[in-house]
């Protein structure tokens, strides 16, 4: 009875078919042959993208650092494997447009030779500064998706006193099956991380959260966590998008964070399960971030599995390994396929962010054929963000994208629960993808005009101090000539 | 007593001629709308005449006087169509403007003689270069009005569309199918 008064842990979402269990079920591949070439992109992250330092034939090592983050907000790049660098140069990235950005070309030389790691002992006796240089200088950043540097994330932490930490393992995006491989293989690296980061961030409580539907990586994560009072493992209910960390941050400690903060601002910080993987690799054994775990699946794939995969990897010779048959493929994904990208061919590379690569077929796409809107209203109560999608919509297709933005566009995650569940198949979230695009884009215009009336009326005023100067010069110049034959006159008069 | 006189005379003359003068302040003022200022601070002040009248000021009194449509600055595009019908609490409907194509200036260098006339047209001093010298387009200040374009004597400076990198790649527009009826 008294349920029916407290706030509800969830809002919206939808249960879509989760089509794990094949890639599930199968431990991670490890025999993944090295690559002749790997494509290695300067900006994996959000930031700035890094700066390299190596020349074109310089022979690199397994681990060497390639190119150094510029700025505050920012995350290196290191070699995936050892080799000599073939080109630094733009190439397609992993990205719904293809369009080219700076790469670091690396051919392997099959050795895969690990560059020299120093010993660093007891890494709990390090200060928690030193935690998260460690992991800046490791090149980790959020391995969900969102790929943000995760050293800024620690020292948010320490910064805003942050009293929980949660670990997304929800998953919750279907066909990957990654972080849930990871939990059941490597339960016992993954929390040594998550007390890793708990030390970086100098905090003194977390929560590892699972999905209700991997009861096994549950139980193997619970057992690893036992002897740690400080990490406490949970089992969240399975519906997308549980790993939306406001989602998450509400289910679990019963906080909302409020629009326009972030979690870090309320004591919360997110990190994911693939995150203190790596953390731990790159604390107890100096290893940076040069490779992931993919989950390659869809119903065009020969054998779906997990498989780690060096970073900079060209999707087709992963789907070379994978036995995709391609003339099936209608649709190619980079990540999820409620919120991952389309890409238009095979030859980009896998980045950090890279949680998996579907290869769809027409059967598993949902049909085009847009119907007019019913007003069901189906996509308000699945929406997690508490929005109105079709109102935004209709405001959209006339441009009045103002309108949009007063009703909440800014706070939609495209989730893409409002397409998945729309009746008429109408396209919501491409919509407010386009709209968020545009929005930013008028901003962009916006100061650019405000900097072009700046300059304007900069030139004006140099303008007008150039010819006040040329009359001043001019008047001089009269009034010497003037003196001039004044002088000359007297000097006759007095002759 | 003439000295009684003069500085009653002057005096009462003093006083007319300005209850004169403020008699006139009051019937005979121009009239000045602070809407008239505030629409020409918002339009892009390039004078290019695309609108159809004269000037962004002349525009601005026709905006204000409700003799042009919100979406009159075809430079603007519907970003400032968005926020003249704000301020003025038009209607809009936005499905017609056609978003301005963005354009900037780039010289060839194989064909650039340093001749300077460019740079001295340039309105936002996007040019830079020295007498003899190839000049260059700093493309972020380039506004695409095109004078450089008009004096160039070789034809070296071309206006280009802007390209396209993943900085500034947007989601397209789902094309609609619908028809109007749609908006219910």
């Amino acid at each position: 009875m008294l349920s029916l008064f407290s706030k509800p842990r969830i809002r919206g979402g939808v249960h879509a078919e989760e089509h794990k269990a094949i890639t599930a079920s199968q431990t991670i591949a490890y025999d993944f042959p090295l690559p002749e070439k790997l494509y290695i992109p300067l900006q994996q992250h959000v930031g700035k993208p890094a700066e390299p330092l190596i020349r074109v034939g310089d022979a690199v090592l397994k681990g060497q650092l390639l190119a150094y983050s510029q700025g505050l907000i920012s995350a290196p790049v290191h070699a995936p494997s050892s080799g000599v660098i073939l080109d630094v140069n733009d190439y397609p990235a992993p990205h719904p447009s293809a369009l080219p950005i700076r790469m670091i070309v690396l051919a392997t030389d099959g050795k895969d030779e690990w560059v020299k790691t120093p010993d660093i002992g007891d890494p709990f006796q390090l200060s928690p500064e030193d935690i998260s240089l460690r992991v800046g200088a490791a090149g980790i950043v959020g391995l969900g998706g969102a790929t943000f540097p995760t050293a800024v994330k620690l020292n948010m932490g320490r910064e805003n006193r942050i009293d929980t930490l949660i670990i997304n393992g929800a998953e919750c995006e279907p066909y990957l099956s990654c972080d849930d491989r990871q939990m059941q293989e490597r339960s016992a690296q993954i929390i040594d991380g998550v007390r890793l980061m708990l030390h970086g961030m100098e905090t003194h409580h977390a929560v590892v959260a699972i999905e209700d539907n991997k009861p096994h990586a549950f139980y193997a994560m619970q057992a690893a966590a036992q002897a740690f009072p400080e990490i406490k493992v949970v089992q969240i209910p399975t519906r997308y998008p549980m790993g939306w960390d406001r989602q998450l941050i509400r289910y679990v400690t019963g906080r909302e964070v409020p629009v326009g903060c972030r979690s870090s601002e309320i004591g919360v910080t997110i990190h994911n399960v693939g995150t203190a993987y790596a953390t731990h690799q790159a604390i107890r054994y100096g290893q940076p971030l040069v490779s992931r775990v993919v989950t390659v699946s869809g119903g065009a794939v020969g054998r779906p599995m997990n498989v780690e995969v060096p970073l900079g990897t060209l999707i087709s010779e992963l789907f070379a390994f994978c036995e995709v048959d391609l003339a099936q493929t209608a649709r190619i994904v980079m990540g999820g396929p409620m919120m991952g990208d389309s890409l238009p061919h095979t030859g980009l590379p896998t980045v950090k962010a890279t949680s998996g690569i579907l290869a769809l077929t027409q059967h598993e796409l949902k049909s085009t054929d847009e119907q007019p809107c019913i007003r069901c209203a189906s996509c308000v109560s699945v929406c997690p963000a508490g929005l109105r999608p079709l109102d935004m919509a209709n405001n959209i297709k006339v441009n009045q994208l103002d309108a949009a933005v007063d009703i909440g566009l800014k706070d939609c995650i495209s989730c893409g629960c409002c397409s998945y569940i729309c009746p008429s198949n109408i396209p919501l979230v491409q919509y407010f993808k386009y709209a968020s695009g545009e929005v930013a884009a008028r901003q962009q215009a916006q100061h650019k005009s405000e900097q072009t009336k700046r300059l304007m009326e900069a030139r004006q005023a140099r303008l007008e101090r150039i010819a006040q100067q040329q009359r001043e010069e001019e008047e001089a110049r009269i009034a010497a000539k003037r003196e001039r034959e004044r002088l000359k006159a007297e000097q006759e008069a007095a002759a | 007593m003439y000295v009684f006189y003069a500085i009653v005379s002057l005096t009462l003359l003093g006083l007319f001629l300005g209850l004169l003068l403020g008699i006139a302040g009051k019937y005979l003022k121009v009239e000045s709308s602070p809407i008239v200022d505030e629409l020409e601070a918002m339009l892009p002040g390039s004078q290019c005449g695309q609108c159809g009248f004269p000037g962004c000021r002349p525009a601005a009194e026709a905006l204000a006087e409700g003799n042009a449509p919100a979406t009159i600055c075809p430079p603007g595009g519907s970003t400032l169509a968005e926020q003249i019908a704000a301020l003025l609490g038009l209607d809009l409907d936005l499905s017609e403007v056609k978003e301005p194509e963005l354009l900037v200036a780039r010289v060839s260098e194989a064909t650039c003689t340093g001749c300077t006339r460019c740079f001295k047209v340039c309105p936002t001093d996007a040019i830079v270069g020295a007498p003899k010298q190839i000049h260059a387009v700093v493309a972020d200040a380039c506004i695409g009005c095109k004078k450089c374009v008009e004096v160039c004597p070789t034809e070296c400076l071309q206006m280009h569309p802007i390209e396209v990198t993943l900085r500034n790649w947007r989601w397209a527009k789902p094309s609609a199918p619908m028809t109007g009826n749609a908006l219910c």
